[in-house]
Parts: C-alpha cells; structure tokens; sequence
C-alpha cells in the first residue's frame, strides 16, 4: 500500500483482487453523478463547474449527463451562489454548491456561518438546510497565498456544520454521498493533488458515515492521526519507522465534524503514544483539537506528550525552497515519533 | 437620498372589504410593536427590539399581493413582515419572550422568526443576509417549476452588501422569480443614507437590467399597484423586479434609542404628517368605503387580540433546559 508505483501512488483502502481502480477525482464525479440521478432535487452551482467540467476537471460529462438546468455554471459570486444553495436547500432542494479554491471560502462565511449553520437552530427545528458545499485544500503546487490554503479548522469551530475530508478514493466517494443525502450543511474539502490519485473503489452502491473513523494502518507503538493528504504523508513515514522497528497505528478522523472521538481514544490507549498530522495551521487547529481529545480521553495510558504536526504558520510562500518547508514531510513525521518512543 | 416617486398606478382593484382587512393587518403591526415597546420599557422582554412603526404599508401592500405559498425573507427589523404574511400574534410574542410556545421555541427570538406554514423562511440579523436566501428560494421555484414567487425585505442600510447585487445579477440573468423590496427608511442604525449610499438606488438594479422602481411606501395603495404588477409578473416569468420604497422609521432604531440625536425632531415632524395608517384611514373615509365606527371597532378587535396574545405568551413556559443542545443538526 502507498508504494510508488511507476511514479503513482496507490491509495491505502484495502484493495481486494478483481476490484476496479478509479482515481479520486473520478470517485467524486460519480458520487455526485450517482446521486443527481437518484434525486431530481440535487443540483451543481458554481464556477466553471458547466461548460469546463471544473478547473480541476472533476466534473466533466455532468453537465451532458444532467443538463444545464441542473449543472450551472455561476459569475464569479462566491457568498451569492452559497446564499443561493441555502435558500434553494430551505425550499426542499438539494443543492451542491463549488467553491474553485478552500482559500475562497473566506468569500461565504456568513452564508455559511451565521446563514447555513444557524438556520435549523435558530427556526426551533423547522427549517432544514440540506446542503453540500464543495473545496479544496491544500498546498504544494506553487500557487501561493491565495490558493494553497487549509482552512477546515474554520468551519470544523462552527457547530451546525459538518466537516469531511477524504483522503482516499473510497473515502470520497462515500462521503460524498453520505454529504449530499445529509439534511445538514456539509462542508467537503478535497486536497486538489490528490484528484489523480488511484485506488479501489466497488462497483456497488455503498455510502460512508459522517463521524466514522478509519484505521488505515494497524500498529502497537504509536497512534498517528492524519487527515486528507496527510493520510499519504503519514503512510511514508509508518514505512520509514518500520523499518526501525516502530510499528505504527494511522488512524484517519475522514470527517472533523463530527469527530470520532471514540476511535481517536482507544486507539491511543493502545498504543500509548499519539502524534496528530493536518495541513492546517498548528495554531488554534484541527491538531490542537484531536490531540486535546487524546490527552483527555487517553491520559491514564500515556507514556509521552501528544504531538502536534500542522502546517507552518506562515502564508504559504511561491517559490518551491520555501513552500516546501511550510508542509509536513514524512521526515519530521518520522522525528517526532522516534522522539516519542525514545 | 430619496428618489422622486413614481406616478401612482391606478390599479387598486381591491374591494372595500379587502382594504379593511389590509387597514386590520396595519393597525396588528402597529399595535404589535407599540405592545413590543412597552414590553421593553417595562422590563418584561429579554433583549431589545426594532420596531417597524411608520412602514407598515410596505408589508401589508406586498404581503396583500401574494399567495400563502409565495415566500418572504425578512430582516432584524420584521415584525411587520412575518404578521403580514400571516403569522399568529400569539407566537409571535411568544417567540419575542423567549418561550417555547414561540415560532421557534424561544431559539431565534425578535431578529429569527421564521414560519414556513406561510412562507416565511426567516428574519435574519445580518443586514442584507437574506438576498442570497431569497434568491436561492428564486432558484428553487425555477427548479421545481412551479409559479410561486419569492420576496426579499430588506432596509436601505443593506444597499452597502455586495451580496444583494451578486444575487440580483444572477436572478436577472436566469430570470428568477424574486421581487427586491428596499424599504428605504432614512437611516442605516443610525446614520442617513445620504452619507451611506452614493448615487442612484433604482439605478443599482437597472444597471444589471432588473425592472426598477421608487414608490411612495407610505401609501398602501400606491405600494399594493406596484407589489401586483412586479408580482404578477415574476411569476409569468417576466423575472426579477426591485422597488425602493421610500419610507420612514418613526421610531429608533431599536427599542433604546430613545433620544435619537442623528437627527431632527422637525423632520420626524414632517414625516409624522405621512403616517400610513393615516393615509389609508383618510381615503377609506373620503372614499366612502368605510365608516369611523368601523375603523374604531376593528382597532378594539386588535387591541383585543394583542393583549390576549400577550397574556398567552406571558403564560406560557420558557423551554426546558434540555432542549439548549437540540437542533443544533437536523
């Protein structure tokens, strides 16, 4: 699992022999594809996601399959188009709303925040907002400040949200699917270098849980908790430190909203170390959050301090010597767990 | 800034018997938030309020105009919306008590009453908040293809959101069946707009092509014409209207601000001379189409159904402590 392979990785899902092997951006076409044809209700709103199948390519054929009623393509009005999902969701329909890049979420907080996470709690429980919207997250491909960010802490704060970001093929496509038939606001961060990804996914109808954690990787010395791509970064580094003789447990949260607080735990209590991994800042994070969790949850079991790993707190830089610096690698991963089995 | 009026329509095709019902819906509003106020000053409301005396032709005239299964998004300032489409007054006070026999179990309050039973999805206590909402109600109309048609209430101060020019771009260019309904009273919180909004508020939507208007929204009739012209429209999908309403808060902003030093007491003077209520009582008699005696019976009947809606939601319980954590997700 996760080895290179002429130059691509395969995903860590269990990968039973027959199954066929899609990459991660087409698990999520078909997800959403799946489920626009089961219910007339769903439709896709939002920046070149018609005519151009997404800057990413994500969504190509859909607007042949499904029509230009149902897949629009929007101006460039990011809080517009997540206002209209929201009151296109409390008016009985399903909408998927794209936001291009996670840094442009910064565009919809309040049709997020004080719109989207409020409206059924605010209406005693009468008025529902079922709706998904779609980002991206993630660094390394040399596109600076504006377009490198992970900002999934922001919404994972915010009760009434949810928060899922898958990290393998499998993954997104069943929390995709578990996202558009949920009746809350879902927020679904995809890392855009992952979309090329490889990895089983069944032919078969299956959906995800929302709040279900995932075992990537079996081991007994130390829990490494990763999300998103950082599942990939975690993978080299439980190769590396095998190799040494530390067998480690990844345990990937898949959604940080609701968080599986159980899985976090007991996992931890097993093994007696934990070290959290995500590409959001270390400050005020998601890293801070999971590994508060653990240190509550698993104190009595721990033989060292939880360790935090987050992206560099810093906006992240253009040129290649210095973005590269602000991501977590497997070496540090590898570090920092030696030191804590030391 | 106060664009000329336009010329009053001559459409006013109601009957006697529906200008009293709309007379009784405006005297509810304005009897509600006078009973709002006194709440307030006698320390028997949690929170402030803001109170829509001075508008209520706007509401009743738009609200008159569209069917139970159209949809409204109202603002911090909604009383008289949600009434107006047809909420109950004793929820309503309810709700403003805090009280879980409320439209929203004590949850939203004065700023979040929301009643989907009559289209009502929602105040909202962000300014301009609403437009996307309204808008993607629009959207769904057009989706599910039926002819209902969607409104957005919002004041003059939401004029400085980009979102409501992001929403009425994207209504326009896909012909979406919502009515913009500014009710341009003078003042954002407490600054005049001419120090808020530059240039022309029709011209902000002709500018994206949307059918533009400023009327006199003192005047229910001059307000109702216009609501079932542009109304009528959007649902034959005509697309997108937005009417400036050119109004007057008479009151403070909210339930505190009693002393109101942005500005003069001779313009509320002057303003005063304009009261809706007024007007519309002035016509109904000169017109013939009502006697005072009727006037004043149904202004007994609300005064009525005020104090026994208050007196129930006064009753009423506030909601169990275990509901604090409930519909937090559906």
């Amino acid at each position: 699992m996760s080895t290179l392979e002429n130059g691509t990785r395969r995903s860590p899902a269990i990968h039973a022999p027959g199954e066929r092997e899609i990459t991660f951006g087409e698990a999520i076409r078909e997800a959403i594809a799946e489920e626009m044809a089961r219910d007339q209700r769903i439709f896709l709103i939002g920046e070149d996601v018609a005519a151009a199948g997404s800057v990413f390519k994500v969504l190509v054929g859909l607007l042949d399959e499904f029509g230009p009623e149902r897949v629009i393509d929007s101006p460039i009005s990011e809080a517009g188009i997540a206002g209209i999902g929201v009151g296109a969701a409390i008016t009985g329909m399903r909408p998927i709303v794209d936001i291009m890049f996670g840094d442009f979420t910064t565009l919809v907080m309040d049709q997020l925040i004080n719109q989207a996470a409020k409206t059924h709690y605010m209406s005693g429980g009468k008025l529902t907002v079922p709706m998904v919207l779609r980002t991206t997250l993630g660094a390394s491909r040399r596109s600076a400040a504006q377009h490198s960010q992970s900002l999934h802490a922001l919404f994972s704060h915010i009760p009434g949200l949810k928060v899922a970001m898958p990290a393998t093929p499998y993954d997104a496509k069943g929390l995709m699917k578990s996202a558009i038939r949920d009746d809350n606001p879902v927020v679904i961060f995809e890392d855009k270098m992952l979309y090329q990804e490889k990895g089983p996914v069944p032919e078969e109808e299956y959906t995800l849980p929302l709040g279900q954690a995932d075992v990537k990787r079996s081991g007994e010395d130390i829990t490494i908790v990763a999300t998103s791509s950082m599942v990939y970064v975690a993978l080299e580094a439980a190769e590396k430190l095998d190799s040494i003789g530390i067998s480690a447990e990844l345990i990937d949260p898949r959604t940080t909203n609701p968080l599986d607080t159980g899985a976090l735990i007991q996992s931890a209590q097993k093994t007696s170390r934990a070290l959290v991994l995500d590409e959001g800042y270390s400050q005020y994070g998601v890293t801070g959050e999971i590994a508060s969790v653990i240190a509550d949850g698993a104190f009595y079991y721990l033989d060292a301090p939880v360790k935090r790993i987050g992206a560099m707190n810093v906006p992240v830089p253009f040129s290649p010597a210095m973005e590269d610096l602000t991501i977590p690698n497997a070496d540090f991963v590898v570090e920092t767990a030696k030191s804590l089995c030391g | 800034m106060s664009e000329t009026n336009d010329t009053n329509p001559s459409i006013t095709d109601l009957d006697a018997e529906h200008w009293l019902q709309a007379y009784e819906q405006m005297v509810m509003i304005r009897t509600f938030e006078e009973t709002a106020n006194d709440l307030y000053t006698s320390a028997r409301m949690p929170g402030i309020t803001h109170l829509y005396i001075g508008e209520e032709a706007i509401a009743v005239g738009i609200c008159e105009a569209l069917r139970q299964d159209d949809y409204i998004t109202s603002t911090h300032r909604g009383h008289g919306h949600c009434l107006a489409k047809g909420a109950a007054l004793d929820k309503m006070f309810a709700e403003l008590l805090g009280k879980e026999a409320g439209y929203c179990r004590g949850k939203g309050g004065s700023m979040h009453i929301a009643d989907q039973e009559t289209g009502n999805l929602g105040a909202n206590g962000i300014v301009g908040g609403s437009a996307g909402i309204a808008t993607g109600a629009g959207m769904s109309i057009k989706l599910r293809g039926t002819d209902q048609v969607s409104v957005c209430f919002f004041g003059d101060g939401a004029l400085g959101q980009g979102l409501l020019y992001e929403s009425m771009n994207m209504a326009q260019l896909w012909k979406l069946p919502v009515i913009y309904v500014c009710e341009n009273n003078q003042y954002g919180e407490y600054t005049h707009n001419s120090k808020a909004a530059a240039g022309s508020m029709v011209g902000r939507a002709t500018g994206f092509g949307v059918h533009a208007q400023a009327i006199d929204g003192q005047d229910i009739r001059t307000v109702h014409a216009t609501a079932r012209l542009v109304i009528d429209r959007a649902r034959k999908g005509g697309g997108p209207a937005f009417l400036v309403c050119n109004t007057y808060r008479f009151r403070g902003h909210h339930v505190g601000d009693i002393d109101r030093p942005y500005r003069t007491r001779e313009e509320e003077a002057e303003w005063a001379k304009r009261d809706p209520l007024t007007l519309l009582e002035d016509w109904l008699l000169k017109s013939k189409q009502a006697e005072e005696h009727v006037l004043e019976r149904i202004k007994q009947e609300v005064k009525t159904a005020v104090d026994d809606a208050v007196a129930f939601a006064e009753e009423a319980s506030f909601p169990s402590e275990s509901e604090v954590d409930q519909h937090v997700y559906a």
